[in-house]
């Protein structure tokens, strides 16, 4: 009855059949390693912020997939089983066009996101898949909502780390793409990228410190 | 070949000497240890200073060989505290333009693994790199050692010995706070922070503190801190792990030594078939036989640097090195 699809870092996704439907259950499972209270917590608090952020965007027209049961006590959400492949997986086979319209595609789905008050926490191309031409967001175990422009900036840094680790060649340009789409639905865009600056620059992430400081050399 | 390696980054003065058949000929370190504090990077350069001719002497007396065997000096030129880097430095290119013989540059995270990857024969894992000044997921791929995980602000090692330090502990702390988690039952809730692949503690240790303040007994503080922080490097371990698809896990680092992050890191491969590895004590703190080892593998490639440029980097990034030996 259960059919262990993919196995993933925090939870186990079955194809089951949802009466008639055909069903994906994510299911968060117990980490021996945690102890059990900080795991019943961490477990928990994922399930349903995933849910509710679930079904939250998709008033707004973000498209997630239907969730249609959660349980709290085994920690589950079956939701609408979609069949696609994780963007990271297309792009290889992409060409310039494709990813062109992909991407603005995507940037207008997160600038709508971000417009209402919720940012995803995890957005990578491996969260990001498509269902014939159609993009679909997923795992909002750490997303929220919120008006702090912080977290939006985080949601459109790690876009770009995904880009940059995984797909280097093309990232300059899909980044590009991904702004343009941004930017016509999201009008706090400026101050979002800005913050993306600045968190580049925090801390350990010291390489665009010290391109930006070559740069003012070269300038002087 | 031989080479003689200095560790020069923090609070260890090292020197190691190790052929190129991996053996290991000697391995001398010096820790400074604060009486007050933590480490004075100024005070760590001193001490460093003071005990570099013993320290060399004594590694070259256990090898059993001449200094006119060695053939090239291979020292840690970053990521570490500026004022001890200095002191190895320096120390390197006198060795190594008094002997007429190649002075090697190797970068200490590499080090950490190459050493780690020897010790443990293990080909290709998956490296949690923990200590008191780095914390970092890293794995081989395209020529380089990639970072898929770190802290956004401080190390992990470095927030259990500041909250050793308010509790009153003696430096380093992180053990003591080891040995007082063992004694806690009641787990407190304490910020737990992971942004994507990346962990925060600065949050975790303000928390600690405020809560040892206010009167909580500190055995339980210790465990809630340790398992929430471990807990945090779990994660995006496992992450890391899945997104690679790596079929080992290598710990290493001085907080490697701890037998809880031990024990927990390896039940994560154990869930995903992984196997683990652990680095043993000797070499997974900082010392100067990884400098040499790696300093042999660079050599091997011909990676050297002439003095007049061999400038110390104190923020020399684990993914701006490439590895022409893998």
């Amino acid at each position: 009855m259960m059919k262990l699809l993919k196995k993933g870092a925090e939870a186990e996704l079955y194809l089951i059949d949802w009466f008639g439907y055909k069903a994906v259950k994510k299911l968060r499972i117990e980490k021996k390693s945690r102890v059990k209270e900080l795991d019943i917590y961490l477990r928990r608090y994922r399930t349903s912020n995933e849910a509710k952020l679930l079904i939250n965007v998709k008033r707004i027209k973000v498209p997630v997939p239907v969730v249609f049961d959660v349980d709290l006590n085994e920690c589950s959400i079956t939701m609408e089983f979609l069949e696609g492949v994780s963007l990271r997986e297309l792009i290889p086979q992409m060409n310039i066009e494709k990813l062109k319209e992909v991407f603005i595609v995507l940037g207008g789905i997160v600038g709508t996101m971000h417009q209402n008050g919720f940012f995803h926490g995890d957005l990578t191309t491996s969260n990001i898949i498509l269902v014939d031409q159609k993009i679909f967001l997923i795992d909002f175990g750490l997303g929220g909502s919120s008006k702090e422009i912080e977290l939006f900036g985080v949601d459109i840094h790690l876009m770009l780390r995904a880009l940059e680790s995984t797909h280097h060649e093309i990232s300059r340009k899909c980044f590009e793409y991904f702004k343009s789409g941004y930017i016509e639905n999201f009008n706090q865009y400026k101050a979002v990228l800005n913050k993306v600056d600045e968190i580049r620059k925090r801390g350990r992430y010291v390489t665009e410190r010290r391109i930006r400081l070559s740069d003012n050399t070269l300038r002087i | 070949m031989i080479i003689l390696g200095i560790e020069c980054t923090a609070h260890t003065f090292g020197c190691g000497i190790v052929n190129s058949q991996g053996k290991v000929l000697s391995n001398i370190n010096s820790e400074y240890i604060p009486t007050i504090g933590g480490i004075h990077p100024r005070e760590a350069a001193r001490h460093h200073l003071s005990v570099a001719k013993t320290i060399i002497h004594n590694a070259l007396r256990n090898a059993k060989i001449d200094v006119k065997e060695i053939n090239g000096f291979a020292v840690s030129l970053g990521p570490g505290l500026g004022p001890c880097l200095r002191v190895g430095a320096t120390v390197a290119r006198a060795l190594s333009l008094y002997h007429n013989k190649p002075l090697i540059p190797v970068n200490h995270c590499v080090a950490h693994i190459e050493i780690a990857r020897l010790m443990c024969k293990v080909e290709d894992p998956l490296v949690v790199y923990i200590s008191g000044g780095n914390t970092i997921i890293s794995a081989f791929s395209d020529g380089r050692y990639r970072v898929f995980g770190e802290t956004l602000d401080i190390a992990l090692g470095n927030c259990l010995d500041v909250f050793a330090r308010y509790a009153g502990l003696p430096h380093p702390g992180g053990p003591h706070v080891e040995k007082l988690a063992l004694k806690g039952s009641r787990y407190i809730e304490l910020p737990y922070v992971v942004k994507g692949q990346d962990v925060s503690f600065s949050g975790l240790l303000t928390a600690a503190i405020k809560k040892l303040k206010n009167g909580v007994r500190l055995e339980d503080l210790c465990y809630s801190l340790q398992e929430t922080a471990f807990s945090m490097i779990c994660e995006v371990t496992e992450r890391a792990l899945v997104h690679t698809g790596k079929d080992s896990i290598l710990l290493t680092g001085g907080v490697a030594a701890n037998n809880r992050l031990k024990s927990m890191i390896e039940s994560v491969a154990k869930d995903h078939g992984a196997s683990f590895f652990a680095v043993p004590t000797e070499y997974a703190r900082d010392n100067g036989a990884m400098i040499a080892w790696t300093g042999i593998l660079s050599l091997m490639h011909n990676v050297t640097i002439n003095v007049s440029e061999s400038f110390i980097r104190p923020k020399w990034r684990l993914d701006d090195v490439e590895i022409p030996w893998r």
